[in-house]
């Protein structure tokens, strides 16, 4: 198979919708292809780093075991942007372990194909 | 302009009708080949699997986007794949999977295909260039 470097950026909330999940599903098959993307949190996306997540009311799985487990699949630091943090009154220590800060323009510069949930 | 010409993968996330994505993506494929490109694959994830509804029936005057992308399907050969997860759990179901749970009729045809995730994956690596159309 084709090598290529891959950016999933997950910029939707963890709860209400099922943007998340299906954006960390992709990165999971890209793993199990051999092929680990860098994952990249934004926007919104960062509220799915903060840490102590319960499951929602909506019947959903919740994100945050998932999350937690990339590792084991080499997907691993959870990237994210300090500016969206900021916007939302967030800070580092919110957010569950293993998260590192990105800068955006130089992930999506630096990877083959960027993938966008 | 471009001598030799790229093959495209889309991503398709948006429904038809409710969001510009799917609209969005059909223009943006109908518009390779002028510019001597052409798209190889269409992967429809998320909402974007309801582009498959065969039995979709839009108002005579607005397009009609499931026979935009059988045409698309025609003219430049691409493939038109659903991702399985997304789609058996809104309710397009193709042959197989209708039979398997127990249900009388199909709603997704050829020349839509039920694929997985490992195929958006080979048409990410395999394509020269994936475009998102997303919500």
């Amino acid at each position: 198979m084709d090598s290529k470097s891959i950016l999933v950026i997950v910029r939707h909330p963890p709860h209400g919708s099922s943007w998340v999940r299906e954006g960390l599903e992709t990165a999971l098959v890209g793993a199990a292809l051999g092929q680990p993307p860098t994952l990249l949190f934004s926007g919104d996306g960062v509220l799915a780093l903060l840490a102590h997540q319960q499951r929602g009311a909506l019947g959903q799985k919740g994100s945050a075991a998932m999350l937690e487990g990339l590792s084991l699949y080499d997907i691993e630091p959870l990237w994210y942007d300090q500016r969206s943090l900021e916007d939302r009154g967030l800070a580092v220590d919110q957010l569950m372990s293993g998260c590192q800060q990105a800068c955006i323009a130089d992930m999506i510069a630096k990877h083959d194909v960027v993938m966008s949930f | 302009m471009v001598s030799q010409g790229l093959t495209y993968a889309l991503m398709v996330q948006g429904s038809p009708y409710s969001q510009q994505a799917s609209h969005s993506a059909l223009r943006f494929a109908e518009a390779l080949p002028a510019q001597g490109h052409r798209v190889a694959a269409v992967f429809f994830y998320h909402d974007g699997v309801y582009n498959a509804a065969s039995m979709m029936t839009p108002p005579r005057d607005e397009p009609h986007l499931l026979e935009r992308w059988r045409a698309l399907y025609q003219t430049q050969q691409c493939e038109l794949l659903v991702c399985v997860a997304s789609a058996v759990r809104r309710g397009l179901l193709d042959e197989g999977e209708a039979r398997r749970h127990g249900h009388s009729h199909p709603t997704l045809e050829a020349p839509f295909e039920m694929t997985g995730l490992g195929q958006l994956m080979q048409a990410a690596l395999h394509h020269d260039r994936l475009i998102t159309f997303a919500p």
